[in-house]
């Protein structure tokens, strides 16, 4: 029994290389995951409201609304990773504005290219992702520290987390306010002729913030330590 | 000269930038915690806005549009540079908010010291682009109305965060359920206020 060659025990020169991390490490999933409830971007975080309610009145505006953001926030902040070095601090935020303008120009002429009805829908909230705070807010607070890895996911799971708020409250709204999902008739014939109303202020503007403040009051009452002190 | 009336009364009330179109939710919701913090930000927006949305409204109509560049002579008189407009906006309200933290740093630095902040974050904020890409959709007769749009809009604004940090300053008093405590119930209590400001829609001076 010769406990020489352990196969465990390494040459020293390899001690120096630092560990690798798997690309989906339980920390590198936490990044993807966590946005998604714990650190919402949207009722946690406080980012990216202007655009969430605007477009909500039904599915399909919010469903594309929430690619165009998922893509233009994965590519800058894979940009801004990838250059975190070279950037001066005092103008960053006008490096950001950039690198995400143009993000934003390519996804305005694909979906003017391809999804021509959809992009009139969306009109100038398009042009708003680049002032979504929420891409903004990622850039400065993540993408300036953090590898371009670790960058993309942050990138994908806040997008994702905005895009899951987006879906359901769009849901609800189109649901209840045309009897619809995704334009197609969902409540039957014959709940309208017993007499079931469409409820159109769930259309109009306000119901939209009334329905987000209903959301984070479920989320809240589930997860207490989110609770805000008044 | 009425033109110019019901178009201010209109961006102030009927399109207001929060209630009707929620530009600028973000900075609204963060800063409305107290009413001296809001009137600072507030007048910055409105200076911002009345500045930026005139000065886009030029680049606009003599860059960008379909057509713009025909003072150039006629080979440019068909050139579309449209698609340059966003990021043509951003970098104007991006070195607009950086020229008007100098000079407020510069001039009144009392104003500075309580801006703090706020200044720079001005230019991600939505209301900001938003007054410009509407002026661009609304198709302006010239930089009067298009500098009167961003005065009346930038009110609006000023408005409805005075409003709500008003209100939100009271609230602390009042037992809200625990869950709705800060985020929540500024959502509701914006909704309801914007449910007020509907019954300005169709007024016409």
């Amino acid at each position: 029994m010769s406990k020489e060659n352990n196969p465990t025990q390494k040459p020293t020169l390899f001690f120096v290389n630092k560990e690798k991390e798997a690309l989906f490490s339980k920390k590198n999933r936490a990044l993807l995951s966590d946005p998604m409830d714990d650190n919402n971007p949207i009722t946690v975080q406080v980012l990216g409201i202007c655009s969430a309610l605007a477009i909500t009145v039904q599915l399909k505006p919010a469903i594309v609304m929430s690619i165009s953001v998922m893509a233009v926030m994965a590519a800058s902040n894979v940009i801004i990773s990838l250059l975190r070095n070279l950037i001066p601090n005092r103008i960053r935020i006008i490096v950001q504005l950039v690198v995400v303008a143009a993000m934003v120009v390519l996804v305005d002429q694909i979906l003017k290219a391809f999804a021509y009805d959809v992009y009139k829908e969306l009109s100038i909230f398009i042009g708003l992702i680049i002032t979504n705070c929420i891409v903004m807010g990622r850039l400065e607070a993540f993408a300036l520290g953090n590898g371009v890895w670790k960058s993309f996911l942050d990138g994908i799971g806040n997008a994702a987390g905005y895009g899951f708020i987006l879906i359901i409250v769009a849901f609800f709204r189109e649901l209840l306010g045309s009897g619809k999902l995704l334009g197609y008739q969902v409540i039957p014939d014959a709940a309208y002729a017993m007499g079931y109303e469409n409820n159109g202020l769930m259309l109009l503007s306000p119901m939209a913030l009334i329905t987000v403040g209903i959301f984070i009051w479920i989320q809240r009452s589930r997860n207490r330590k989110l609770i805000e002190k008044n | 000269m009425e033109t110019y009336v019901n178009l201010f009364v209109k961006s102030i009330f009927i399109e207001n930038m929060i209630f009707a179109y929620f530009l600028g939710m973000c900075s609204y919701l963060a800063v409305s915690k107290t009413v001296k913090t809001a009137v600072g930000l507030g007048a910055a927006v409105i200076f911002v806005l009345s500045i930026t949305v005139p000065i886009n409204f030029l680049l606009d109509t003599y860059l960008l549009k379909p057509g713009a560049l025909a003072w150039l002579g006629g080979e440019y008189a068909e050139l579309d540079l449209s698609f340059l407009s966003f990021i043509m906006f951003i970098a104007v309200i991006a070195s607009m908010v950086q020229l008007v933290e100098m000079i407020v740093e510069k001039f009144a630095p009392a104003l500075y010291g309580a801006l703090g902040i706020f200044l720079p974050l001005i230019a991600v904020n939505c209301a900001i682009l938003g007054g410009s890409l509407f002026m661009q959709q609304k198709d302006f007769g010239g930089v009067g109305e298009s500098a009167v749009y961003g005065f009346g809009s930038g009110i609006g604004w000023f408005l409805a965060i005075i409003a709500i940090a008003a209100i939100r300053e009271k609230i602390t008093y009042s037992n809200v359920p625990a869950p709705l405590r800060g985020l929540g119930i500024t959502f509701i209590i914006t909704g309801l206020m914007a449910i007020g400001f509907m019954s300005f829609m169709g007024i016409k001076l």
